[in-house]
């Protein structure tokens, strides 16, 4: 089938121009990734200059390096216990917390797209234009997603820059990013991105406002919190393998659910929330 | 001349839980005439809306078709869309746009020439009178200001056939009069108008036929003139002379075959007749006498009649 290009680049930057408009939805889109990927792994990193390695209670660290997979081992071969500390808090405890920021993003300008714009009653306009279903559920995806993945791919180079200035005192080189984090990048932050926008879009068909959307795709952090719960605990470690593989399903869910909204989302039901 | 909508049989249901499902459009039979300015009557529930979507194919029917502009609802509804323009009932604009970026989204959409738009937009605000604020947000129009500009978004890609949803409601009086000023401008450039309302006196002003609906069924359709003479016999006119009419005139009057009725009052003389084709007959026939005539005035059923008397038989058979 044939898309209307223009079409769908003029309605994906007008849902992005509506959500920097709207200080309700990128408020959070900013303060998510700074608390996250900045204020948390700077005042992590920066701990051991700070508190005196002596004062620092490293016995359950040294109990998580045992369990440690390969990989993770390998990166602190020859570390201090301070540069073991920098090392694991930046890049694997708080790992997951960075797979929050794309989920987020994503779900925030989804909502805002596809509930907001009925909240606002200026879908009528759109549907009675000549843009297919295909096309508007298109712009309306990669106006969430794209962002999504741009913001979490920002937030990372300012954590790099922040975790490397802030422990390069006590490391003495660049260490962050290590390779796992590649994976995160460019495989699970994006497909996970996907599997929140999917979910957002059958939230939407529900959802009468864009906070009751909110607060219902809120249940999609769980999760990343799971998995944050067995970082920090020592149950499952995030090493490159564990990326890629997780990758996979969540991929395929987002696929999933990506397509089942794009079933549900006809001017025929459409017409009759607006 | 073409025919911009034909529909055989349309009807569109709505299922509901828990609840027998609701016919919305039943069995609509219409057609609609290329350049004609159609009004579509009723109250809230009648339809209009309904009947509004699904000739822009953003509903499909449960039964029956139509074809708007040639094209089938069913299967081509982007094409139609592309050639018709919609004022909905509330215009749908983005409010932290701006009026000149509202219409060049909609451009976009419409996938206009990009070379053309910039004139485009600019000649079609100065037309609604928006080109003073062309520049400011949306949020800040008063409804008038927002109506039209919704109307300026609808003829943007210059459509054949436009739908109007209660162009006036709400607005105040100058705002309606420009409203109205421009569907007439329109209808001068021979565009193709459907227009819902609820205002008798502007679809009588307005309308060339109109269609009255009721509960998703098509009550009557006609010019208001050619409903009136269906729904009531017989004609009245009232005849002003120049002075107090003379004898001969009374006896003529006493006498004609097409006067069913008389009563004068001062130099008016009101007369009740079998049918409207009698008056020009009757008047050559009273100057014939020597009657002096100063003004002959047909008492037409306005449209409200008109509506109410149909509204009444629809009540009565249900």
């Amino acid at each position: 089938m044939n898309h209307n290009a223009r079409a769908i680049r003029a309605i994906a930057l007008k849902d992005l121009g509506q959500v920097l408009r709207n200080k309700t939805v990128w408020l959070p889109m900013i303060l998510l990734p700074l608390i996250l990927q900045v204020i948390m792994p700077a005042v992590m990193t920066m701990l051991p200059t700070y508190i005196p390695s002596d004062d620092m209670d490293m016995d359950e660290l040294v109990t998580m390096m045992a369990t440690m997979p390969g990989e993770l081992r390998s990166a602190l071969e020859g570390l201090s216990d301070a540069q073991a500390w920098v090392m694991i808090s930046s890049n694997y405890m708080f790992a997951p917390l960075f797979l929050i920021v794309p989920l987020m993003v994503s779900s925030i300008i989804a909502a805002d797209g596809f509930v907001g714009e009925r909240e606002r009653r200026t879908m009528e306009a759109l549907l009675y234009s000549p843009v297919s279903d295909q096309d508007l559920f298109l712009a309306k995806l990669l106006a969430a997603w794209a962002p999504a993945v741009v913001i979490s791919w920002g937030a990372f180079l300012v954590n790099a820059l922040v975790v490397n200035l802030t422990g390069y005192r006590i490391m003495g080189r660049v260490f962050f990013p290590q390779p796992m984090w590649w994976g995160m990048l460019l495989w699970l932050g994006p497909g996970l991105s996907l599997t929140s926008l999917g979910a957002t879009v059958l939230i939407s068909a529900k959802a009468k406002t864009f906070m009751q959307a909110q607060q219902m795709s809120g249940m999609l952090v769980l999760p990343v919190v799971l998995l944050m719960i067995g970082q920090v605990s020592g149950l499952l470690f995030i090493s490159s393998a564990v990326v890629w593989i997780l990758g996979i399903p969540v991929w395929l869910l987002g696929l999933w659910l990506v397509w089942i909204g794009s079933h549900s989302f006809k001017r025929d039901e459409l017409i009759g929330r607006v | 001349m073409d025919q911009a909508i034909v529909t055989e049989g349309l009807t569109r249901r709505f299922q509901r839980k828990d609840a027998p499902p609701i016919t919305a459009v039943d069995d609509l039979n219409l057609t609609i005439e290329a350049g004609e300015v159609f009004g579509v009557l009723g109250p809230n529930g009648a339809g209009k809306t309904t009947t509004v979507r699904l000739l822009n194919g953003l509903l499909g029917p449960s039964d029956g078709s139509a074809r708007v502009l040639g094209l089938d609802i069913s299967s081509e509804g982007d094409a139609i869309r592309r050639q018709t323009g919609v004022l909905t009932e509330t215009p749908s604009l983005y409010d932290t746009l701006s009026a000149r970026q509202n219409l060049a989204f909609f451009a976009e959409l419409y996938d206009l020439d990009p070379e053309g738009i910039q004139g485009r937009i600019e000649a079609l605000l100065a037309d609604v009178g928006l080109t003073a604020r062309a520049g400011g947000p949306v949020g800040a129009f008063s409804k008038g200001m927002r109506q039209r500009l919704a109307i300026a978004r609808a003829l943007l890609h210059e459509p054949r056939l436009l739908f109007f949803d209660e162009p006036t409601a709400g607005l105040d009086p100058a705002a309606t009069r420009k409203v109205h000023q421009t569907i007439r401008g329109l209808s001068k450039q021979r565009r193709t108008i459907v227009m819902c309302t609820h205002n008798l006196v502007e679809a009588q002003s307005l309308c060339d036929r109109v269609g009255v609906l009721d509960q998703g069924r098509l009550l009557a359709v006609g010019t208001p003139r050619e409903l009136a003479r269906s729904l009531w016999q017989g004609a009245e006119v009232a005849i002003t002379f120049c002075g107090r009419p003379e004898e001969p005139v009374g006896k003529l009057i006493s006498s004609h075959a097409a006067v069913r009725g008389h009563s004068l009052s001062g130099d008016c003389l009101t007369l009740e007749l079998a049918d409207e084709d009698a008056i020009p007959d009757l008047v050559a026939a009273i100057v014939g006498v020597g009657g002096r005539i100063l003004a002959v005035e047909p008492q037409a059923h306005s449209l409200e009649d008109v509506y109410f008397k149909i509204q009444e038989g629809a009540n009565d058979e249900s």
